[in-house]
Formats: structure tokens, sequence, C-alpha cells
């Protein structure tokens, strides 16, 4: 991994996919982990069914908030097209895991633009280790389709540079404060994301 | 859950730099705080609004927030008033006299530069108003930088008896980091100095209060030389050394580790001999700063040699993937490696929402278009002009729809003389600058249709109150202002102005055409609230019937993101001309059941959806 000691994640979707709440999560595993974080929001139009992006980044000591292409050691993909669209922010070595749920934007059902035949295939064939599933019908079948978030972190808890448990806590942490009702299911979902993306390697 | 209020002192805490503002300025003592939603600095009065101690508000726009703040430094209380770069230039009647006659508590102007556009009508540098104006600038450049200088910006005001602009970008508002924060010092106010010599600004007073603002740039100049405010960063390869400040310096310090920095925090006036002496002692001198050569202009004249925006653009933000390439040859570097190759992918530009009011109003429009001139306006209606309505023929600054629609139709000419003119603007943008367009238009009794699309909410920021909501920035309850009666007071005439369901779409389209038609101004105001506000109820959601679908697709020209096509076929007609039939389906979770694609289904083929 990460030649300066820093690692930089890009998690991206669409707006109101949770992307935000995603890298928030991140960065707090990261801070509590006593590294130094910077991590990049949108707000206003992008907000607005277009795409979002944000950048993590951790390490002794992070400056710029984002990183540039060629230089990502984590993607995190919540719709496939998306995480095709970004792939070449990733270092060689880099890793992307990939929620397989399309979601076509107006301008695809519309017939102005094509959607990509095969994204998951299009990334594989430029190079990039992927690992895909379909998060959305893990969450459903575990009772919430919003659970897909949990999924989604799940799936990244192995590849990053302390232990899975770390993320996990912080997950059902925070719902035991918010929802307690859904905290052990949440649990159950980040550890099905995690079965799902090592299936998938 | 509010990290940026329950956390006690001395513990570091992972904030936007808006909320970084919001915290210093509420340990600095802040009594009062001020602002209109504008991306990016929305959030700092929405994370000041969590601290009972600050009488924090929402003002119907920019001009009248600084004039809040004004008031409650004149009264002896700490004041901060937020905006993003756009909203300064309505602000600046107030600043350019204010700044004459000073302030009395400490007075903070945040204000947020879109710098790259993330969402803004263009791109401009405020730090031309502390030059204009003559005020200090503070430039941080992350979350700690911002929460240390605006606590800085507090006292700087009081003992330079100044306003002190407080200069943020996209990079800082809106994005996270670390910062250490302390606890809040209370200011009491010290009472209104009745002083008419100093407030009062008739000229005979304003030509006084000059020689004060001089002495004052004097003051600022010395305070700018004493080195309080700049750094400098030794390096071990100093063949490129950077003059740089606010996010910029994150930017040269990723990329150029062992190069000397000058960092400065205050970046009007600039400590020029400091700078000068520098530049001695490094190879080139390269300035790095978004967006514009402000201080590089300034170095320039003063004989210093410095290099930057031959070397780097002078638009948008200056990150690792800008700078390196640039500076790489003063390094003997090679050009940087061609970077991957992105994949083709289709656009995904932002639209309205699943059951947005606006669609119904923008899918009438597009019907309506090629006989009008569509003005539009500032806020989410804005995305009226993308595809699939194409309905909107301008889009300038808040408020200017109604005046500019004015303008279209005076100045019309032979080809334009048959079309109506419509002004398109949204309730919150109306109460920020429109109604003085609307005015206008009344007054000079044009031939203008008015169509406010009231979702009561400031939509595109993320849904603030405003004095049309009834709530305040608290959500409590507040005096709902009545846009009908504004429009009757302002001059249109009571049977010309309609206040119409926007899911009632062949109603709204009769009397949206029928007074296109008609030759004075008239008003068109709809009453749906926005879908991502809390008032807003769903309804029974719809659904495709699979053997009635026709696939004609007039339900796609509605434009909602729930309606997607599952399979499109070319057809040959009874006139032998090729059609493309695209069939469709309605996502039901998505889906809230406002009805306009059944409404724009010939054949009834969308009807409820069977409840589980």
């Amino acid at each position: 991994m990460k030649a300066n000691g820093i690692t930089n994640i890009l998690v991206v979707g669409i707006g109101g996919q949770g992307v935000m709440t995603a890298s928030e999560i991140l960065a707090q595993a990261a801070r509590a982990q006593g590294y130094d974080v910077k991590k990049t929001e949108v707000a206003g139009m992008a907000q607005r069914g277009g795409v979002v992006t944000s950048h993590v980044r951790f390490g002794a000591r992070v400056y710029a908030p984002g990183f540039g292409v060629g230089q990502g050691h984590v993607l995190v993909g919540f719709e496939p097209a998306e995480a095709m669209r970004w792939r070449h922010y990733l270092t060689a070595e880099g890793i992307a895991l990939v929620n397989t749920q399309r979601i076509p934007p107006p301008v695809v059902s519309t017939g102005l633009h094509p959607y990509p035949d095969d994204p998951i295939g299009a990334m594989r064939d430029a190079g990039t280790r992927v690992r895909a599933f379909d998060a959305g019908s893990i969450a459903r079948d575990l009772g919430d389709a919003r659970m897909v978030n949990t999924v989604m972190m799940g799936a990244i808890a192995d590849h990053l540079p302390f232990a899975p448990d770390v993320l996990k806590e912080i997950i059902v942490e925070g719902f035991r404060a918010r929802k307690p009702k859904v905290a052990e299911l949440n649990g159950l979902a980040f550890d099905a994301g995690r079965k799902a993306a090592h299936a998938a390697g | 859950m509010n990290v940026v209020t329950k956390s006690p002192s001395n513990t570091a805490l992972l904030l936007s730099g808006n909320e970084a503002v919001a915290r210093a300025a509420w340990e600095s003592g802040v009594a009062v705080a001020s602002a209109y939603p504008g991306t990016p600095s929305t959030e700092i009065l929405e994370a000041i609004s969590a601290y009972a101690e600050v009488r924090a508000n929402w003002a119907p726009n920019e001009k009248v927030a600084l004039e809040i703040a004004i008031g409650a430094s004149l009264a002896g209380a700490r004041a901060l008033a937020a905006m993003k770069h756009v909203g300064l230039n309505v602000a600046s009647d107030a600043l350019m006299s204010q700044t004459l006659a000073g302030v009395a508590g400490g007075l903070v102007l945040a204000v947020a530069d879109d710098v790259g556009l993330s969402s803004s009508q263009n791109e401009q540098d405020s730090r031309y108003w502390g030059r204009f104006a003559h005020l200090p600038i503070l430039e941080p450049c992350d979350s700690r930088e911002a929460y240390e200088l605006t606590r800085r910006a507090f006292a700087l005001s009081e003992e330079y008896g100044c306003p002190v602009i407080l200069r943020l970008t996209t990079a800082v508002c809106h994005v996270k980091s670390l910062a250490e924060v302390g606890r809040r010092e209370e200011h009491p106010a010290g009472g209104f100095a009745r002083d008419p010599s100093r407030y009062v600004l008739v000229p005979a007073n304003a030509r006084r209060r000059l020689p004060v603002q001089q002495e004052r740039d004097r003051r600022l100049r010395a305070l700018s030389a004493s080195g309080e405010l700049f750094r400098i960063e030794e390096g071990s390869d100093a063949r490129v050394g950077f003059i740089t400040s606010g996010p910029a310096y994150l930017y040269v310090k990723e990329c150029f580790p062992e190069a000397p920095v000058f960092k400065m925090a205050l970046t009007h006036p600039l400590p020029v001999e400091a700078i000068r002496e520098f530049t001695a002692e490094v190879g080139t001198a390269v300035v790095v700063e978004e967006t514009e050569p402000l201080v590089e202009t300034e170095l320039r004249a003063a004989g210093v040699p410095v290099r930057g925006k031959d070397l780097l653009p002078a638009v948008g933000e200056l990150t690792p993937p800008v700078l390196r390439p640039a500076v790489a040859p003063l390094l003997g570097g090679a050009a940087a490696a061609a970077p991957a190759t992105p994949a083709q992918v289709f656009p995904r530009p932002p639209t309205l929402c699943v059951g947005c009011p606006h669609l119904s109003a923008y899918y009438c429009l597009s019907r309506l278009h090629k006989q009008t001139i569509i003005a539009g306006d500032i806020g989410c209606y804005t995305l009226g002009a993308g595809h699939p309505w194409n309905a909107l023929d301008t889009t300038t600054c808040m408020g200017a729809s109604m005046g500019m629609a004015l303008g279209l139709d005076l100045g019309r000419g032979e080809t334009d003389k048959d079309k109506g003119v419509i002004a398109v603007i949204g309730d919150s943008t109306f109460l920020h600058m429109g109604m003085q367009g609307l005015l206008a238009l009344a007054y000079n009794r044009a031939n203008v249709t008015v169509l406010i699309l009231n979702n009561d909410a400031t939509g595109m920021t993320g849904g603030q109150e405003h004095p049309g909501t009834g709530k305040d920035l608290r959500g409590q309850p507040a005096p709902r202002v009545d846009l009908a009666a504004i429009c009757r007071a302002l001059g249109v005439r009571d049977e010309r102005i309609h206040v119409l369901d926007p899911y009632e779409m062949p109603t709204f389209f009769k009397v949206l055409k029928q007074e296109v038609a008609t030759p004075e101004p008239s008003v068109v105001i709809t009453t749906r609230p926005c879908t991502l506000t809390s008032v807003f109820q769903r309804r029974p959601p719809y659904t495709v019937v699979d053997d009635a679908c026709t696939g004609c697709g007039n339900c796609l020209n509605a434009g909602c993101p729930a309606i997607s096509v599952t399979r499109r076929e070319t057809e040959r007609t009874r006139g032998g001309k090729e059609v493309v039939r695209s069939y469709v389906a309605i996502d039901t979770m998505a889906c809230t059941g406002c009805s306009l694609c059944a409404e724009a289904c010939g054949p009834g083929a969308i009807q409820l959806a069977a409840q589980e």
C-alpha cells in the first residue's frame, strides 16, 4: 500500500445513496485510530441526482483534502457505472468494491445515452481488481433495503490498515445511539457485506 | 447528535470548515449571527443555530444579513454575517459605506468563494473586496485554521475598529479535518454609543472618516509586516519557493514538501517587504493563489520578482494534479506521465427529484417554450434548463428573472412580437431579490407572466426556512408572509394572480397558457412543498399497466427520475414513418404519487399501484 503512509479512499455514487454517510464513518474510524484525517463533502447542485464523490485520506499528516488520478487505494462504488467512471483514480494495485445495483439516470432512460453493457467487466479489462456484489439484495434479504451502506462498509473492512472490527464497532455503536432497534441488524449487514466481498474475490 | 455543540473544550473534532467557523464564533462570544443560505457557506449558520446563546437568523438576503450584523456590532455585541461569494455582491452597498464608519463590537464577515463552481453561476475572488473596502482579509486553509482565524478575526475587528473578512473557499467549507476546540468567552454587549458624527454618513461626516480609514490602512500594514500573521517554512530544496495562502498552501505542501514556503493567514494588506526578503533566498518565487492574481500583481507592482499565473491557471482549484505539472519545468522535471484515461460513461447531470412540484411546471413550460421567452432565476428550478424540459432561456443572478423579463418585453424586436415572456422564480429567491423586479413589472404594465414556484423552502441549499415558510432558522413558528398578498400590494391586479396546485397539471397548464396570452402583468403561484422537506407528504404510488402502455413516451417528458424505459422498439406507422416506442416502468419505491405522469399518459396506462 501507501508510499507516503497515507491511505486514499474514494467513495462514489449518486445523490441520496449515502456516499457522505459512508465517508463520514470511514473518517471517524480513521480518527479513532489516531490518524490525521481529511474528507471532502459536496452540497448544493450535485446532490440533485448527480454524481457524488467523497475523498477520504488518512495517515500521519494529511495536507491536500483530495487526491488525483492513479492515487486511490480503495474505490467504494455504490453504483456500477459510477465505479467505472472513477476507476482510473485507483493505483495499479488498488481495489474496487462495487454494488452491482444499476441506477440509470433520465438521460439513459430516455435513450440519449446508453448504459454500459458490462461496467464491471470493463473495469476488469482495464486492469482493475474488482469485488462486485449485489449489496441491495443483501440488504433486502436481511429485511431493510436502507442497509446498503452498512453492507458496503462491511465490504471495505478487510482493505483498511486497521482491524475490521474497528469499523463495525463504530457503525453498530452509531446505530445503538440513534436507532437501537436496528443496531444488531446492521451488525449482520456488515458481516454479510464482508462475506460477499470475500466471495466475489 | 451535534458534535459541534456538545463536545467539551480541548478536544480535537472532525469538523468541516463551516462548523469550525461556527464553533469559533460561538467561543468568541458572538451574540448575533445572520445569513442567507448559499453553497458553500450554508452550514455556518445551521451549525451556529445549535448554540442557544447566539441570536441566529436567516435574513431574506445577504445585504440584510450584513446590516443585521452591523446593527448588532453598533449595539456593542459581537456579530457574524455569512454568505457565499455572490452574496457579498448583494451586501456590498452596506459594506462599502460601513467600512468608513467602522464597528463597535467585533464584526466578522465570512464569505465563501465557490472555487471550481460546484453550485454557482460564476467564480469570483472575494479578496478584491478587501482592497476595495480597505478591510483585512484572513484566509484559512483548513478547519483548524478556520477555527483559529475566526477567533483572531473578532479580536482584530475590535482592535482596528472595522469589519474583518474571513475568506473561505469550497475546499475549506466542505472539507472535514481535525480542529481542537476551546470554551466560550462571554462578550456582553457594550451598549450603543450614540455618535452621529460617525454613524450618520452624510458627506461632511463621511469626509471626516476618510483620514481615519487611511490611518487604519497604515496600522493594518504594520500588523501585516509584524509577522504575526505569516510564517516562513524553511525547505531543503530552495530551487523554487512558494508564496501562498488558503487551501493552495495544502496543495503546495502535498506536491513540494521540501520547498521553502511563505504562508500567509492575512493576505490583505500584504507583507511586501518580508516577501521580498523571502524571494531573495530562493531560486524562483512562485505565488500560488486561488483564483485571481491579486497577491502576484501587488508584488510585481512593488518590484518583487515573482511568477504566478504565467505558470498556473487563474480559474479553479490549484490541486496537485494542476499544480505539480505547472511547476515541474522550474525543477527541471519532465512533463508528468500521461494520466490513466477515464472510461467513457454517460453523463449524470443533476436533475429535479422524484415527485418534485417543479416537474409539472417545467412539463408545461416545455410545451409553451416555442411561443415564449423564459427568463429564469437561481435555485433548483434552474435545473429546468436541462433534459428533458430545456425550458429556460436565461439565468443570471438572484432575482434577475423579472427585471430581465421586463427588458425582454420592452426591448422586443419584430421576430419576438407575438411571443409571450415568462419569468420563473422560486419563493425564497422571490423574497431575496425578486420583489423589486415584480414591482417594476407591475409599475411599467409589462406583458409578462411571472411563475413563482413556491415550494416552501430554500430548496437547492437543502430546504432551509425563509419568511414564506412560517418557521425560523431553528424551526420555531414565525410570521408567514403571504406571497399572493405581496403581489397584490406590488400592483398586480387581483384577477391576474392565481394560486394553483401544480399536481393538478391540466388546470395549471390551462391557466398558465391563458395568462401568457393576457397582455398585462400576471402571476401564477404554486402550492406544493419541496419533496425533501419534513412537511412534504407522500401519496400512494403509481405503476404502469404493461398491456396498456403504447410506448408513446409522453410520461418521459415529465422528467421524473422514477420513470425508466424497460424496452425500446422501432415501429413503422400506417403512414410508413418509423417511430421509436419506449415502454416504461415506474419505481414504486421511489414514486411519491404526484400523478403528473398519469396526467401526461394518453392511453391511461399509469394507474395507482395496488397497496400491499
